[in-house]
């Protein structure tokens, strides 16, 4: 756990990087400072490991005030990560790796089976445990930082912009890898981002910091999105909040609608039915398995006497339990409906998501 | 153990002869630069058209550089005997590896989408050198000048030794009797010809790059 | 021209020139002696100042300018005032060698620490090292081509530089050369011509392959082109 109480820091300039800030971060969870250039996340997040010293107010780390213990000791005990990751370039992988583990006395052996643990935990092949720095990508060093970071397995960890070096692609990467390995580990984290996006994915709590050090609002993503407490953090949210909100909640949490389901073989009267109950002009095609083969619409009917003799249109897309709502909304607007079909991993018919669905939710 | 240690009246006594060593002193700096530039210079195109002649230019300029300044006086006596040429091959021989290695760096130093500009916009190869590559290159190129040339000002007085010497011989002259004075003088005039030089050089470089000063 | 090379070898076969205080072991010994001497001093005094100045940051600027005027004063010229000023004897060879070879050696530590990336510096701190293991633990050996640099430059200086100790009535190698030019003995001021260069060759390369051992190979590239630099920078005399 990590306390902040009135923590200010005034710079022999002038400069205000931090303006009484209060709150805490709880044990096993990952706490995003974000905000824009100039708002302090950095300092914020350098006072904890005492990089910086505070002007006023008091740190805590697991109850015990950060002031009170030798600077070294106190950051041997946190993983530290940053942007540019400083993988020392005259040791090799293992040893970088092994620099805290050595600093504090660890044996030999132990260190050695730590390393190619995280090594694999990381997600690298243990042939980059001998080489150096200047030899591996960029988001293999990026891995490496982690990797140090953990050796000493820290119960809390500070990580300045540590995928901000490594392009879109790579850094989604290590992010979705990095929540993973949050998930075993539920180590208590502090994050410093300028990407409000990146925040909202990683975080368990975000903090909105303004220019002069100011903590707007601290809350949970989806309390954030949903109640924002001034324009400032409106806008910092940026455009399509809604959006936002709904990438935020998994279809699984909302209960889907039945819909109109008829199978091939139903003659073509029970599929008129099934859509005038669901009050639709269509409906629903699933097979023996109740996978859908498409949907048939009731003009089609005319004429027909089993389902299968008009014409099944299929679906290009489906939508998941595991996925959002905002996914649901982007398969919902490909259809002609204009509703996404929810299927199971199998394919199997779950139910439809809804437009009134979507709007339900974001009460 | 000396006579008083600076004599103000035997400088003005010798100011003919203090005069005369020290331009004796710059045209033994003058000319193994420029020979040395004159020779650095095709040598530096050379390793830029053919990149495997670097290494080995570099090497042997390296080489040379390592010799001892006495010792590579001393070796010229069998072949020029104790004249000017005796000092001015080794100074000159000197330069090299410095100006050969910045003349290449600055050359190298162009950024490449400068070139490529050039190259599409049409110019020839020679124009292109001489007009875009050898401009950006300048600050480079006069570093490598500057550190060639307060070098080749403190070689200079060893040349003394071999009966050339510049301010050398002021400081000989000091030293073998026991004056400190000419040797003084000598110090003095070589540092300020270096910081002259170097001073100087600077400002050849501020002349031929205006795109670099500071906006008015 | 061919008679001067037969006897040159004639001067390095002749066994008289291989023994007593004159012999070529005497002088190559006295050279080396003071160069060792000249360079352990030299180290002891200009590696702490460079890391001190080098690991706090402070005091930068003077180094820097300082060495770059150091550089425009002949060095031949300084040691001829030193003994003017001080005396014949080893000690103020000793000082004199030693007051060249500080300056440069000062500014490559220097500029080795400074060339310490900041992140690398700062993650090393950020992990709970103390000054001293920072110091220790990162700083030098990612400093160390620059270093190494500095001390290989300043010691092939100073096996230069103790020839011009014969100027003042000292031993080594510059005795060959002063004597022979005094005797119009060329054979003799060839063959310590020849010895010094020698002498000053391998301590160049055998520093260069020190260089190589102590850096870490994952500094390698680093290495050649720090070396270059000094060297440009380093010669004196």
């Amino acid at each position: 756990m990590i306390t902040f109480e009135s923590v200010t820091k005034r710079f022999a300039d002038g400069t205000v990087a931090a303006d009484d800030l209060t709150f805490e971060v709880p044990e096993g969870e990952l706490v995003v400072l974000v905000g824009p250039s100039g708002c302090g996340k950095t300092t914020a997040l350098r006072m904890v490991n005492r990089m910086i010293e505070p002007t006023e107010g008091r740190i805590s780390v697991n109850g015990q005030d950060a002031a009170s213990v030798p600077a070294p000791a106190l950051r041997r005990d946190i993983g530290y990560v940053i942007q540019q990751v400083g993988l020392f370039p005259h040791l090799t992988i293992a040893d970088n790796v092994a620099t805290v583990p050595s600093l504090i006395g660890w044996d030999k052996e132990r260190t050695n089976e730590r390393v190619d643990e995280l090594i694999d935990t990381v997600g690298l092949s243990q042939e980059v445990v001998d080489r150096y720095p200047r030899q591996l990508s960029g988001g293999q060093q990026q891995r490496v930082g982690v990797a140090r970071a953990l050796a000493a397995d820290p119960p809390i960890m500070l990580m300045d912009e540590p995928f901000g070096a490594v392009d879109p692609i790579v850094r989604s990467l290590l992010q979705d890898e990095f929540l993973r390995l949050q998930r075993e580990l539920k180590k208590t984290i502090l994050f410093v981002t300028h990407d409000i996006d990146e925040a909202m994915k990683m975080g368990d709590r975000i903090a909105i910091l303004n220019v002069g050090g100011v903590l707007e609002q601290y809350a949970t993503p989806t309390d954030l999105l949903a109640a924002p407490v001034n324009d400032f953090v409106v806008d910092f949210l940026g455009a399509e909040r809604n959006l936002k909100r709904l990438a935020l909640i998994p279809v699984s949490a909302v209960e889907p609608e039945p819909g109109p389901l008829v199978s091939a073989n139903d003659p073509s009267g029970r599929a008129q039915e099934a859509a005038r109950e669901s009050g639709t002009d269509w409906a629903l095609v699933s097979d023996a398995e109740k996978r859908i083969e498409g949907w048939i619409s009731t003009d089609d009917l005319d004429g027909r006497r089993t389902v299968e003799e008009a014409e099944v249109h299929p679906f290009d897309h489906f939508v998941t339990r595991d996925e959002s709502l905002r996914a649901a909304l982007d398969v919902m607007v490909e259809s002609p409906l204009g509703v996404a079909v929810r299927v199971d991993t199998d394919g199997r018919y779950e139910g439809v998501v809804t437009h009134n669905t979507l709007t339900g939710e974001l009460k | 153990m000396t006579q008083s240690f600076f004599d103000w009246s035997w400088v003005v006594d010798n100011l003919g002869d203090i005069w005369a060593q020290l331009a004796e002193h710059i045209v033994l700096t003058v000319i193994p630069v420029g020979l040395g530039f004159l020779m650095a210079f095709p040598m530096a195109l050379a390793s830029i058209r053919w990149p495997r002649l670097y290494s080995p230019l570099l090497g042997v300029a390296g080489i040379l550089f390592s010799i001892p300044t006495l010792a590579l006086f001393v070796v010229m006596i069998p072949f020029t005997g104790l004249s000017k040429a005796t000092a001015i091959i080794p100074l000159t021989l000197y330069t090299l590896l410095i100006l050969l290695r910045n003349t290449v760096e600055g050359l190298k130093g162009v950024p490449s989408h400068v070139r490529e500009a050039a190259e599409a916009m049409g110019y020839t190869r020679t124009r292109q050198l001489f007009r875009i590559e050898l401009p950006l290159a300048v600050p480079v190129i006069v570093a490598g000048l500057r550190i060639a040339t307060v070098n080749t000002i403190a070689y200079v007085a060893i040349t003394a030794l071999i009966g050339q010497g510049g301010l050398g011989n002021l400081f000989m002259d000091g030293f073998l009797r026991q004056f400190p004075t000419p040797l003084i003088v000598g110090l003095v005039l070589s540092v300020m010809l270096a910081v002259t030089a170097d001073l100087g050089l600077l400002g050849v470089q501020r002349v031929l790059t205006p795109w670099q000063r500071d906006p008015g | 021209m061919v008679e001067v090379v037969t006897n040159l070898i004639a001067w390095f076969l002749d066994p008289y020139n291989w023994q007593g205080p004159n012999g070529v072991p005497t002088r190559v010994l006295e050279h080396i002696y003071y160069s060792v001497l000249a360079i352990v001093l030299a180290v002891a005094i200009a590696q702490p100042v460079g890391i001190f100045i080098g690991h706090t940051g402070r005091g930068g600027a003077l180094a820097i300018n300082l060495s770059n005027a150091a550089r425009a004063v002949p060095t031949f010229g300084v040691i001829l005032l030193t003994f003017l000023v001080a005396g014949i004897g080893l000690a103020p060879v000793l000082v004199a060698l030693v007051v060249l070879a500080v300056p440069s050696m000062v500014t490559n530590t220097y500029a080795g620490f400074r060339a310490v990336d900041r992140d690398v510096r700062d993650s090393a701190e950020g992990m709970g090292m103390t000054g001293w293991q920072v110091i220790r633990r990162v700083e030098i050996p990612v400093a160390m081509p620059l270093i190494m640099a500095g001390v290989r430059i300043s010691a092939v200086q100073i096996v230069a530089t103790a020839t011009f100790a014969a100027v003042v009535s000292l031993g080594g190698l510059g005795r060959y050369i002063i004597d022979g030019l005094a005797q119009r003995d060329l054979t003799q001021v060839l063959a310590g011509a020849i010895l010094v260069a020698a002498l000053s060759l391998l301590t160049e390369v055998g520093l260069s392959r020190l260089q190589r051992v102590v850096v870490s190979n994952g500094l390698q590239e680093e290495s050649e082109e720090a070396s270059m630099e000094t060297r440009l920078e380093g010669k004196t005399g």
